[in-house]
């Protein structure tokens, strides 16, 4: 209503100063999604650092060969634990996070369906983190070589099973994924219950903003992806403890069975997390283009067709495991196959962004290296596919610069994107601009640094998971030069949280709807109250406040 | 932009969206049913892989508890329909009655394991087909018991008159879990006690 | 860290092992020359894909660029929501690409799997261990360790080595770039690839599946032989081992300490199978699986405590006393 904004502004200076305890409690015990929403970014951001560290540890021993600064158990521990964490327990909560706190929102609702679940899926996953980190202090074994875990964040069997690896640390890992998995799949079900059960009057599934569609897909994708991890999990826990044989090959068990498991979980988990990403692109680009998103029936016919395919592309990480000539070629096309819908979502963002009007604020910025680098992302996944090809680059670092490019420079990018579109709405202050292009330009200088030069070591044949390597390969410079950027992009994210920090109290006040854009969260107060909206809205077309704002040439004509 | 722009709202158009309790027992379906099927694929990866020990010829069929599991479905369904009546005694009856039955269905697995344990010395540590064998019927015990549970409970709610028909909807919840119990253990008692044997 | 990095420049190659280079790009046996073939079509269409998109990319960022001074700068542009032609064109094209790539690609692999096997190939039996490579010549009656000696094999007549590939632990990976893919070593499961190296020479690689603790030190040296050089390699190898008698005593300590239940001297007590065969480990370039150089000291330093060079490679610290330390590296020095 007209008079929101001033009435909470009100009652915001007469309100009485409440005590740490109060805050607290009022946030343990919140099943609002809003604040569960900041919970997952928040304690995601945490881990970001923390498996950040641990990259950095890796890089400096990488850069010279033979170098001695930390062991290879060390090693061994250090790269497990920052792809686990990375993938568990930054990616997946951090877009979660965004999820929880923008589709009810988007959608016109006042929560999600079960808020109750919603609070339970953030605590389950958030102890499965913390009992991953214990294991630095807690896990023990055979000659003390217990700890941390280090078998891979893939653990492949048998060496994740108990006559390769003693003692608990592989038991940390398999554990916590186990319950972050659960938090998972409640948060999935969340958003598919929430997104079909509560639109607001006149948002049918064809005016959904593309952001809710996405995560809808997502989740879908998560029930079958999620659960063939947790079932493995299941069976790993039971050849660890009871003496089963799933993966046993002395008792004629297949290491290759767990591959397959774990891959019909890995592939599509890659979706799961760029999917969001996609998302937040959907958002942002055509604000700052001032045009609508080309083509919204084939970007959702897109990002369906991309869910269903990434069923059936898993067995390109097994290429090198001796398949039969028709499986590898089957795998081969069925990955091809995807590049298409992946491809058309790409050129829809260029036919937005083409005729527009492009602002370059620093969210923008950041989405336009998501388009750059998604596409050479796209383009080395390619090469990948091709199983040959694959035969010569798997296992190397090539595929260690194709993955990281998607996960930074397309996930990360649009993440960053993302902060410095919603941050006003979070939080009612803006980040500011001028700290947004420094974090910018240095991140990417740094990205570029990175993994650019990481696919070089990869052609030349430098494998992965290695502590250490031979000096007459000529991989040294390579490394050097890779290991450098790693300092850069830890200033970038420094200079970031350092914006988020002092922009909440210092920044300028945002107010409901600074990017002047066209989705329901923006017609609400910044931060938004807790009860979202004062009277449910009702919408005639995609845009909503396209509408209100142009009455002469609303999207209702158009759709 | 100072103020919010205001959308506005709807006056009388009739609005319905799917209950968020069948969705959500849906999704849930959805990802047991995944996990389910990675146990089934295990065990008919394995069959016949066994390096030594019991094959499933030590098999008898479960004609009797599979009877009674599937009539419990249909007893926790016209639970459901004499709620919706407000017949809440003939609702108490088939609720109880649906718990016997799949208590028998317990009781029946639990003689099962008991003889397959002590005369034919099969284990989950025995072989692949022990492995594969325990762990899918027993993942499929521990969602009867999770839905005896809530069964119970439903039951408990009943006889002390606090389930009315403002529950219509949880019990149909409930009873849609109790028939994917079912239904899984249609694929279970086919893949293993008749193709696999 | 500076001296270290000057030092890594100047490694220390000793002469005839090898020049190190592991690039995919210079090929020189035929699984590796197919992959160099399809792996420049695959990266000049990936080239000119990222050219036009990216090249779009960056002209609408110039061109459609928000100007402050702009005489309709405030006016929104006009909202464009799709067109059924341009959409399905960036369709089509694509999947005409992707049949394109997908049938180039589907040839290699069926020329590389299922090529048949010529009858003069050689036969090599190749075991993963953590982390070491055993090899057998089941034809020749030949076991030996971490060195693969194979023959070159000219076009005209080609006398590729199949080899037959599993492992006694976890998952390894056999891959030496400049000669083929890689291929994983599996345990209860069997994999075969070929070799067929044409130029003498000797050809780097290592483990490229993570398997513990030592993966990075998993180290593959392959031995491109002439035919003469093949030929008088094996005969050497099948003969049993050197009995020296000036080694006797670093004999007696060998075969009275744990060494035998691991390591195995064919023609002596010692048959071991869960450590490397040591018949003529003196004939080898490098200990350790090409860890470092086969000299006294770094022999001696190994059978002393091997975590020295592999912290956490399966062999324990022996615990032996100089005395004995130096007999046996002695022994194992005849052992050629």
């Amino acid at each position: 209503m007209a008079t929101q904004a001033p009435v909470t502004a009100e009652i915001a200076q007469t309100a009485p100063r409440r005590l740490v305890l109060e805050v607290l409690h009022d946030w343990v015990t919140t099943v609002d999604h809003k604040k569960i929403g900041l919970m997952y970014i928040g304690y995601a951001l945490i881990f970001l650092v923390i498996a950040g560290f641990e990259a950095l540890l890796m890089r400096v021993q990488l850069a010279i060969p033979n170098n001695h600064f930390v062991s290879p158990q060390v090693f061994n521990q250090l790269f497990t634990m920052h792809g686990t964490t990375m993938v568990f327990f930054v990616g997946m909560p951090i877009l979660f996070g965004f999820g929880n706190y923008l589709i009810p929102l988007m959608i016109g609702a006042r929560d999600m369906a079960f808020p109750r679940l919603n609070a339970f899926s953030f605590w389950i996953s958030a102890f499965g983190g913390l009992l991953l980190y214990f294991s630095y202090l807690g896990g023990s074994g055979l000659y003390g070589a217990g700890g941390a875990p280090d078998i891979g964040w893939w653990a492949y069997a048998p060496l994740a099973l108990k006559a390769f690896s003693p003692g608990h640390s592989s038991d940390y890992w398999t554990l916590s994924i186990l319950l972050s998995g659960i938090g998972t799949i409640g948060t999935a079900l969340n958003i598919v219950a929430t997104t079909i059960c509560m639109r607001c009057p006149g948002m049918k599934l064809s005016r959904m903003p593309l952001l809710v569609w996405l995560y809808l897909v997502m989740s879908c994708l998560v029930f079958v992806t999620i659960s063939p991890l947790t079932a493995a999990q299941i069976m790993l826990m039971l050849d660890r403890y009871v003496g089963s044989h799933f993966f046993d090959t002395q008792a004629g068990g297949s290491a290759v069975l767990w591959m397959h498991f774990f891959w019909i979980f890995g592939h599509p988990e890659v979706y799961v997390l760029v999917l969001p990403a996609f998302a937040f692109a959907n958002e942002i680009i055509p604000v700052f283009s001032r045009k609508a998103i080309f083509g919204y029936p084939a970007m959702v016919a897109a990002s369906v067709g991309i869910g269903f395919i990434s069923l059936s592309v898993w067995a390109h990480h097994m290429f090198t495991i001796g398949m039969t000539s028709g499986a590898n070629t089957f795998f081969v096309l069925a990955t091809m196959a995807i590049s298409v819908p992946t491809g058309i979502k790409i050129f829809n963002w260029l036919a937005t962004l083409w005729g527009g009007k492009i602002h370059f604020t620093a969210a923008m910025m950041f989405a336009i290296g998501f388009l750059f680098q998604f596409l050479i992302a796209g383009l080395t996944g390619i090469m990948l596919s091709v199983a040959p090809f694959d035969w010569q680059l798997g296992g190397s670092y090539f595929v260690v610069a194709h993955f990281h490019y998607v996960l930074v420079g397309a996930i990360l990018f649009m993440l960053f994107s993302a902060f410095y579109y919603w941050y006003p709405k979070m939080s009612g202050r803006m980040l500011s601009e001028k700290l947004g292009k420094w974090h910018f330009w240095i991140f990417l200088i740094g990205f570029h640094l990175t993994f650019d030069f990481m696919h070089i070591p990869g052609l030349e044949g430098m494998p992965r998971r290695i502590y250490t390597y031979e000096a007459d390969r000529g991989w040294m410079l390579w490394n050097i030069i890779v290991s450098s950027g790693a300092i850069f992009q830890t200033i970038g994210t420094l200079l970031f949280v350092y914006n988020m920090v002092w922009s909440y109290f210092k920044g300028p006040v945002a107010g409901p709807d600074p990017w002047d854009a066209w989705t329901l969260e923006w017609s609400t107060a910044s931060p938004p109250p807790a009860y979202n909206f004062a009277v449910t809205p009702a919408v005639a077309s995609r845009r909503p406040l396209w509408d209100l704002k142009h009455p002469d040439d609303p999207d209702s004509h158009y759709e | 932009m100072s103020e919010a722009a205001t959308v506005p709202q709807n006056t009388n158009a009739a609005w319905e969206l799917p209950s968020r309790g069948i969705v959500g027992m849906a999704c849930l379906i959805v990802a047991e049913s995944a996990i389910f099927i990675i146990f089934i694929v295990a065990y008919l990866y394995y069959l016949g892989r066994s390096l030594n020990g019991p094959t499933p010829s030590v098999l008898e069929l479960p004609i009797f508890t599979s009877i009674c599991l599937l009539s419990s479905s249909a007893t926790v369904h016209f639970a459901v329909s004499a709620l919706h009546h407000g017949k809440r005694s003939l609702c108490s009856l088939l609720l109880a009655t649906t718990v016997l039955l799949g208590g028998t269905f317990l009781a029946g697995t639990a003689l099962e394991w008991y003889k397959l344990i002590t005369v034919d010395h099969l284990t989950i540590q025995t072989n692949l087909f022990g492995t594969t064998y325990y762990s899918l019927v027993g993942l499929h015990a521990t969602h009867v018991i999770i839905g005896l549970f809530m069964l119970s409970l439903a039951l408990f709610f009943s006889l002390t008159g606090s389930l009315t028909s403002k529950h219509i909807g949880r019990l149909e919840v409930l009873s849609l879990y109790w028939h994917f119990v079912d239904a899984i253990w249609v694929v279970v008692f086919t893949v293993v006690y008749v193709l696999g044997r | 860290m500076t001296r270290q990095i000057w030092s890594g420049i100047d490694a220390q190659v000793p002469s005839g092992l090898g020049s190190g280079s592991t690039s995919i790009f210079s090929p020189a046996g035929t699984p590796a020359h197919s992959i160099f073939g399809l792996s420049m079509l695959v990266l000049s269409i990936t080239g000119a894909i990222f050219i036009v998109v990216g090249g779009l990319l960056l002209y609408a960022l110039l061109r459609y660029r928000h100007r402050a001074g702009d005489a309709n700068a405030l006016q929104e542009p006009p909202q464009i929501y799709g067109s059924n032609q341009i959409e399905l064109s960036w369709t089509v094209i694509p999947i005409l690409i992707v049949v394109m790539l997908f049938l180039a690609t589907a040839r290699i692999i069926l020329a590389t799997q299922d090529a048949p096997k010529p009858a003069n190939a050689l036969d090599v039996t190749v075991i993963g261990h953590q982390f070491w490579w055993e090899y057998r010549y089941p034809k020749l009656g030949i076991v030996t360790a971490n060195e693969l000696h194979i023959p070159v094999s000219e076009a005209k007549h080609p006398t590729p080595t199949y080899l037959t590939m599993s492992s006694a632990d976890t998952d390894h990976s056999f891959w030496v770039p400049r000669l083929a893919g890689k291929m994983d070593l599996i345990p209860n499961r069997v994999n075969t690839m070929w070799l067929d190296p044409e130029a003498p020479g000797l050809y780097l690689g290592q483990c490229a599946q993570y398997c513990g603790t030592q993966h990075a030190k998993m180290l593959l040296r392959v031995y491109a032989d002439t035919p003469a050089q093949f030929a008088a390699w094996a005969a050497h190898q099948q003969q049993p081992a050197v009995e020296d008698s000036s080694a006797a005593e670093g004999r007696n300590v060998f075969q009275h300490t744990a060494c035998i239940s691991c390591h195995a001297v064919a023609g002596t007590v010692a048959t071991g199978t869960f450590g490397p065969d040591l018949t003529h480990v003196a004939s080898r370039d490098t200990i350790a699986s090409g860890a470092v150089p086969l000299t006294q000291a770094n022999l001696r330093a190994f059978v002393d405590n091997p975590a020295q060079f592999k912290p956490g490679a399966l062999m324990p610290a022996m615990h032996l006393n100089d005395h004995d330390l130096d007999a046996v590296t002695a022994y194992l020095l005849t052992l050629k």
